[in-house]
């Protein structure tokens, strides 16, 4: 605790309090209220409505909600199986190819996702690969775009496991794939969950790169909601948004509740 | 082979006597173990260009509790995780029942292991955890379940096979490590420092537990490493004793205690007091020799080769020596007392003899001498040896 007295403790959650408002509640609250309005010509909205949630569930929205969902899950299982292999491949790696292993692995993470979409663009725009136009290249733009966290998250929890674990397994006659099976993953898998719930989240919200390679008929929510606000249409707009939110915090509540034993060491 | 284990004693030691004794019973023992037995030849081990184990040879005889001991950095670990197949010697060759494995992967070697924190899988249940290398071996369920039973009946642990590793004490998880390394009945167990987590309370108690263990599995080899020389006293035939990733001494427990090869044995097993001295009359009789303490003359073991006028280390365990009431006799060193410490098992007391500092355990003394006074401390003359003067050992 650094804060020892009574009152200092009450002055910094209040400075704390009025910060978390001010950068994350209004925002969120002024979403909320939009998404509810009829009108909003004041200081407050006027009229109350659960339309744009009907408008928004409907149609073209939901199909939006739907390819968000599917896009985050392919994406995200796909960045969690690489990204596993990967960390698990440069475990054992040490020097100077670790490093260089490492960051083109981290790479992505620090290329502005409309560069990426524009490079898959380039990319597989014709033969021998072509997947412009397809939805594999919005699965694609996503998956780079979020196997950097995914890499990094996996790495780390490995890098917590004692090496322990797979040699007792070893000595006791577990072949590799049966030690993977059996102790390595079971022991990584709330780091495989925690990995898997960063990426679904920041594909669920991914619009740079996407906005770049969808084809007609996936347009994922984020590209929706961009659409509906460059159309005026706010009040949509930040229903889907409250919508996107919403999912995506249900799913990740979902993800969570998968029994993680070895957590609990 | 004998040449490198010779070499590996003698580095430490210009006790050629002793050393030449080790290491013909290396030579011996080399190339000559039955099932069971564990073998080093030459084995080096080097990480990142430097050497951690240098040319280590030694061999334990099937049945055998073999204890590797030595301060951190001396080899041990990597001795045993040698045998595990976790390091791969780059030079020297590892064999385990007459089998080399140099060249095998720990799952093929058979072994039986316990690490310092257990390493219980975390996600299993204590019954998953025993039956896992039987189910990796793809042994039948009926096995798996009756092995099981009677591993965990072993170490007392049967009522606790649906528990998780971290519902149980420290004790109980060492017990559990310990069955689960038994279950895949191996010829060999490797003990790396299996206690060193535990309080002292439980660890005494689990040292029983290990030694009734053995006597209950006599055809078990066990190479048992740690740094605590009273485990490795209590429940090893044999002690090797590494520095620097170098075989110092080995014997058989109660010998190397009693008559240490060198000066690093006599320190580090057992904190020996270590007194420089004249060899007077290489040999006085009965197997004795007469060296010169200062101006005291005293009485110790004849080492071989030993000549008059060479200086040596007399080598007196603490608890060797005694006060004698009244005037000095044959055989005692005149001290003064510097510090008198209640253990409560003892009394530790530290002298001041000939400028040299002296360390003596005595059982609870009903009258303590008090600092500064003038005693006579008496040691056997065939509890004391004479070691080869060597520097720092």
């Amino acid at each position: 605790m650094l804060v020892w007295s009574k009152r200092g403790r009450a002055g910094a959650w209040l400075v704390f309090g009025i910060l978390a408002g001010v950068v994350y509640g209004l925002p969120a609250a002024v979403i909320l209220c939009a998404s509810l309005a009829r009108s909003w010509n004041g200081v407050l909205p006027s009229g109350l409505t659960l339309g744009h949630y009907a408008q928004a569930v409907s149609g073209s929205s939901g199909a939006a909600l739907e390819a968000s969902l599917i896009t985050g899950v392919v994406a995200s299982a796909l960045a969690v199986l690489n990204g596993t292999a990967a960390a698990l491949a440069l475990r054992r790696m040490e020097g100077m190819p670790r490093r260089v292993l490492d960051a083109v692995f981290f790479l992505p993470s620090a290329m502005p996702s409309v560069s990426i979409g524009l490079g898959l663009l380039v990319a597989f725009s014709r033969p021998p690969i072509l997947l412009n136009g397809t939805i594999a290249i919005v699965f694609a733009a996503h998956f780079v775009l979020i196997s950097a966290f995914t890499f990094g998250a996996i790495t780390a929890g490995l890098a917590r496991l004692s090496p322990d674990y797979e040699q007792v397994a070893a000595s006791l006659g577990a072949r590799p794939i049966y030690r993977l099976r059996r102790v390595t993953l079971p022991l990584v898998l709330p780091y495989l969950i925690a990995a898997f719930s960063l990426s679904f989240a920041l594909s669920m919200g991914e619009l740079g790169a996407t906005v770049m390679v969808y084809p007609p008929g996936w347009v994922t929510m984020p590209v929706q909601i961009f659409g509906l606000s460059d159309r005026g249409d706010v009040f949509h707009a930040a229903a889907l948004t409250i919508l996107l939110a919403a999912s995506t915090l249900a799913a990740l509540a979902s993800v969570s509740l998968v029994p993680a034993r070895s957590a609990a060491r | 082979m004998n040449s490198a284990a010779a070499r590996g004693i003698e580095a430490g030691s210009v006790d050629s006597q002793l050393a030449d004794l080790a290491a013909a019973s290396l030579a011996k023992e080399a190339g000559a173990q039955g099932a069971g037995g564990i073998g080093f030849e030459g084995v080096t081990v080097a990480y990142k260009g430097s050497i951690v184990l240098a040319d280590f040879t030694l061999a334990v005889r099937p049945g055998e509790v073999l204890a590797l001991i030595g301060p951190s950095g001396s080899g041990k670990t990597t001795a045993l995780r040698a045998v595990a197949g976790f390091v791969r010697p780059v030079a020297g060759r590892v064999s385990v029942g007459g089998r080399d494995v140099t060249d095998l992967p720990p799952h093929a070697r058979g072994i039986g292991m316990v690490v310092q924190n257990y390493a219980l899988f975390p996600h299993m249940r204590v019954a998953e955890n025993v039956a896992f290398g039987l189910r990796a071996r793809h042994a039948p369920e009926t096995e798996v379940r009756a092995q099981v039973e009677s591993c965990l009946a072993m170490v007392g642990m049967a009522a606790f096979g649906r528990r998780y590793p971290r519902e149980l004490s420290g004790g109980q998880q060492q017990r559990v490590a310990i069955a689960r390394a038994l279950a895949i009945r191996p010829d060999v167990l490797l003990l790396d420092e299996p206690l060193s987590a535990l309080d002292a309370q439980i660890r005494h108690a689990m040292i029983e537990e290990l030694a009734r263990l053995h006597r209950s599995l006599p055809a078990l080899t066990v190479l048992y490493v740690t740094h605590d020389q009273s485990e490795a006293l209590t429940l090893a035939d044999r002690i090797g004793i590494l520095r620097d990733g170098r075989l110092r001494a080995l014997g058989p427990s109660r010998e190397l205690y009693r008559r240490p090869p060198n000066r690093f044995a006599a320190e580090f097993l057992g904190g020996a007091n270590l007194l420089p001295v004249v060899i007077e009359t290489p040999d006085a009789g009965n197997g004795f020799s007469e060296v010169r303490f200062g101006t005291t003359r005293l009485r110790a073991l004849r080492p071989e080769g030993a000549a008059a006028g060479e200086t040596r280390l007399l080598c007196i365990r603490p608890h060797n020596l005694t006060f004698v009431p009244g005037d000095p006799a044959a055989n005692t060193v005149l001290a003064r007392v510097h510090e008198v410490r209640w253990k409560g098992e003892l009394h530790d007391l530290t002298l001041e003899a000939e400028g040299r500092t002296l360390r003596l355990a005595s059982v609870p003394l009903r009258a303590p001498p008090e600092p500064g006074a003038v005693v006579s401390a008496y040691f056997a003359p065939d509890e004391a040896t004479l070691l080869a003067d060597e520097g720092d050992g």
